[in-house]
């Protein structure tokens, strides 16, 4: 294993808890240094698991790993020095204040006496909570105590961060301000980051590289790009504009892909090449002169990439069918 | 007539089916009145013999009483909680919607809270029993004793639902139950009022309280009672946190439940 | 570790002192109920044997263990929520020991423990209790109170570790409750006359606890009353924080 001052690496961890449960069934993957590293798995993947014992709390029944060129079992003291961590929980003690929590987060980091207000004060700035850093925390917004807990994991500037499910349960303004926060951190500071999450775009805008986790097991990694090209060619589907032309739009697209279901009204292939194509469907259809109102191009998503590796969605979780063949 | 004993009716078989089926209101309900029941009359028996306490029935009948009259009480403020309870998730709502006649929803509460008072009372007076209890009265004299434990649960329910519908939420429990704790502890709980001394003995004199214990406590060692003063009381608070209760209730409709 | 004991510690008294229901129950509670049965017990000074002139001098040590109490839910809820809400992990991560996250929980919760037995000391001068052990016997008297509620809070710290649950914790109450009322709380242990409640109080640690800290009031100077009440506390609380310490032990798991 080469070790990476500033990277995450991994081998054959496993973690199994009473009655044979292995969450972690035996993971290997490499995050280098500076970069964001997607986590991607439905619940009960072993996101979370992995991360617990990435950050040290707990001890893995097999399988190393080191995290900042340091053992997670041997060398855990000096792991937890160069890591920050915000976990599935908030975990935030709602009768203190935001500047309280600084308070308590440097002295228990070591930060010298004289550097921990203004410390403080400059990560709360950061993350936008210097207005509300004297009020207690149980009167925080989701969002807010998101921001508090990022902000609590920089204290000691650490050079990883592991970020397990952070915009969970956000709205959609909250989310895109920690997205635009840990990109920052990642591009800016060059702090590497580990990032879990159940959501596919979440993955897909952050992340340099992903892996899928599923049952425990790595079923898929590289980039998003990389991931959707291996599954991938896309889907059009369209709309003609007029009922009666219904048919013969079905068999200018047959032309060009496979039929497979689409949305009532509308008709629908998975393309043979790519994109490309495109140009190619528009002339035909205009040179049979049919009018379409709707025309939409699908690209795989990353919910394809894990369908077409484990046979369900991730994204509800329920097996799904395969888009079915439509005769034209 | 018909619509308030339906609405009272069906409200006052889903609190006792919640307790009935919950341990965790079923347990405490039970457990504290028999364990105050053991410690005070076990515990404190030998005051029975300080100069002066003449009790005809003994210790265990004179805490009998005072535990039995607490146990009817604080149902009624257990109720109480429960009608907090029912306001902060929403299901008092749902019952203001539903009831064609409101008022049946307060006596609903109220049937729960006796029922919940009779069921500790029998497991009391057969503990009480077992343990010796000496009772002096006759039948017309426990029946006297019965009817001042239900005004008692009654009036409790009404002041404890009278706070729960204005206030609306649990955080209002301690209001219910200190008052009603306080009334209940300043009154001649471990010996007759004759005994009492300072500034305690001053307020049992005027605390409402006092005249139904000592009454409780004369039917059950047979002893003359002032019942009508007893009950006179009783019936008085009873109608007063019943106007109270229904005031609440106006609060509750008035902030949209 | 200093620093960092002090920041648990003040922690601590922060939560405390922003939830009133955690402070005025806890110091009023028990005086109310000793200034009523002061009035309404007082009748029973005219027992024969009854080793105090007033009620008063008899009653006020009880306010001491029920603070304990208190002391001993606050404890465990507080530890309990830090479990639930991931506030553990959250200092796991930090290089804090766990000696000092004891220790700092600990403390602060004996400070308020400490104010408490401070009023309780106030309230008995004020009403003319008879403190027979003399100047030196109130620092004396603290000292076993701080003991008892270290004990206490010690155990309610092991539940709140254990459980990770609040409720459970406060399920406890009753518990410790009951233990309270079997004891010598409401008359001394000669003059129980039901033989059942007085062999439970003789061998309720309870009793031994009580009578310990009313030892300084109505006698003086008990070599047996103090030597029981303190050699009682400290193997409880010597006990319960190696419990607890055991069971953060547990909850703080970390390479």
């Amino acid at each position: 294993m080469t070790i990476l001052p500033n990277g995450i690496e991994v081998e054959g961890l496993a973690r199994e808890f009473k009655g044979g449960v292995r969450a972690v069934d035996g993971v290997d993957l490499t995050v280098e240094p500076g970069e964001i590293f997607g986590f991607l798995g439905p619940n009960g993947a072993g996101k979370s698991t992995t991360v617990l014992m990435l950050t040290t709390l707990l001890p893995p029944s097999s399988g190393t790993a080191r995290v900042a060129g340091h053992d997670i079992v041997r060398e855990g003291p000096a792991v937890r020095r160069a890591i920050g961590a915000a976990l599935q929980e908030a975990a935030l003690d709602p009768l203190l204040t935001g500047r309280e929590h600084m308070r308590l987060q440097t002295t228990l980091q070591g930060v010298p006496k004289a550097e921990r207000g203004p410390r403080g004060d400059a990560l709360l700035e950061r993350v936008g909570l210097m207005e509300a850093a004297d009020r207690k925390v149980r009167g925080y917004s989701g969002g807010m105590k998101r921001r508090l807990d990022l902000a609590l994991a920089l204290v000691h500037r650490p050079r990883i961060l592991f970020l397990d499910e952070p915009t969970t349960g956000l709205d959609p303004q909250s989310r895109a301000d920690m997205w635009q926060e840990v990109a920052r951190l990642a591009h800016e500071d060059g702090v590497t980051v580990f990032l879990t999450t159940q959501y596919l775009e979440e993955a897909d805008v952050l992340a340099d590289r992903i892996a899928i986790i599923d049952q425990g097991r790595i079923v898929a990694r590289g980039t998003p790009d990389e991931l959707k090209a291996e599954i991938g060619r896309p889907t059009l589907e369209v709309e003609p504009a007029e009922r009666r032309e219904f048919e013969a739009v079905a068999g200018v697209l047959a032309r060009f892909g496979t039929p497979v279901t689409a949305r009532p009204g509308a008709t629908a292939v998975r393309l043979h090449g790519n994109v490309d194509q495109l140009a190619d469907v528009v002339r035909a259809l205009d040179g049979e002169s049919l009018t379409v109102t709707d025309f939409r191009l699908h690209a795989p998503t990353l919910d394809d990439v894990f369908l077409a590796k484990t046979g369900r969605k991730l994204e509800g979780g329920e097996p799904a069918a395969e888009p079915e063949a439509v005769s034209a | 007539m018909t619509r308030f004993l339906q609405v009272a009716g069906a409200v006052a078989w889903r609190s006792i089916h919640k307790v009935a089926t919950t341990p965790q209101l079923l347990l405490p309900s039970i457990v504290f009145p028999m364990f105050f029941f053991v410690a005070f009359a076990g515990g404190l028996s030998n005051v029975a013999n300080v100069p002066g306490f003449d009790f005809p029935s003994g210790y265990t009948a004179f805490q009998f009483v005072f535990v039995l009259l607490q146990a009817s009480a604080f149902g009624g403020v257990f109720t109480g909680f429960g009608i907090a309870s029912d306001f902060e998730n929403g299901f008092a709502r749902r019952l203001l919607l539903a009831a064609p006649n409101r008022l049946g929803i307060i006596a609903g509460y109220a049937v729960a809270a006796a029922a919940r008072a009779t069921f500790v009372g029998i497991l009391l007076f057969a503990v009480a029993l077992l343990t010796g209890m000496r009772v002096g009265g006759d039948g017309v004299d426990l029946f006297g004793l019965v009817v001042l434990a239900y005004l008692v649960s009654f009036t409790a329910t009404l002041w404890s639902a009278g706070v729960a519908m204005r206030l609306r939420t649990m955080q209002a429990g301690p209001l219910m139950q200190m008052p009603v704790f306080l009334v209940l502890f300043l009154a001649p709980v471990y010996v007759p009022l004759a005994l009492l001394s300072g500034w305690v003995h001053t307020v049992a004199k005027v605390n409402p309280f006092t005249p139904l214990i000592e009454t409780a406590r004369d039917f059950i060692s047979g002893t003359p009672a002032d019942a009508a003063l007893a009950y006179g009381i009783a019936v008085g608070l009873l109608l007063a946190f019943g106007f109270w209760a229904v005031r609440g209730l106006r609060s509750a409709e008035a902030a949209g439940g | 570790m200093r620093s960092q004991v002090f920041e648990m510690a003040r922690r601590s008294i922060l939560q405390t002192l922003r939830q009133p229901a955690l402070i005025i129950p806890p110091i009023v509670f028990p005086l109310i109920m000793m200034a009523i049965n002061t009035g309404g017990l007082h009748a029973a000074t005219n027992l024969p044997g009854f080793p105090a002139d007033t009620y008063l001098d008899f009653a006020i040590a009880v306010p001491f263990l029920q603070c304990s109490l208190f002391a001993c839910i606050n404890a465990g809820a507080a530890l309990a929520r830090d479990v639930e809400t991931g506030f553990l992990k959250r200092l796991a991560m930090t290089p804090i020991q766990r000696a000092a996250l004891l220790i700092g929980h600990l403390g602060g919760v004996m400070v308020v423990s400490l104010v408490s037995a401070l009023i309780y000391v106030a309230v008995g001068f004020a009403a003319g209790m008879n403190f027979h052990a003399g100047p030196w016997g109130v620092p004396a008297l603290l000292l076993l109170a701080m003991l008892v509620s270290l004990a206490f809070a010690a155990l309610g710290a092991f539940v709140g570790l254990r459980s990770g649950s609040g409720e459970t914790v406060q399920g406890f109450f009753p518990l410790f409750f009951v233990l309270l009322f079997l004891s010598s709380m409401s008359l001394p242990r000669p003059l129980i006359e039901q033989d059942w409640f007085r062999f439970i109080a003789t061998y309720n640690p309870v009793s031994y606890l009580i009578e310990g800290i009313r030892s300084f009031i109505i006698t003086g100077w008990d070599a047996e009353a103090l030597a029981l009440g303190f050699g009682i506390a400290v193997i409880v609380a010597a006990a319960a924080v190696a419990a607890a310490s055991g069971a953060l032990r547990t909850r703080l798991v970390r390479t």
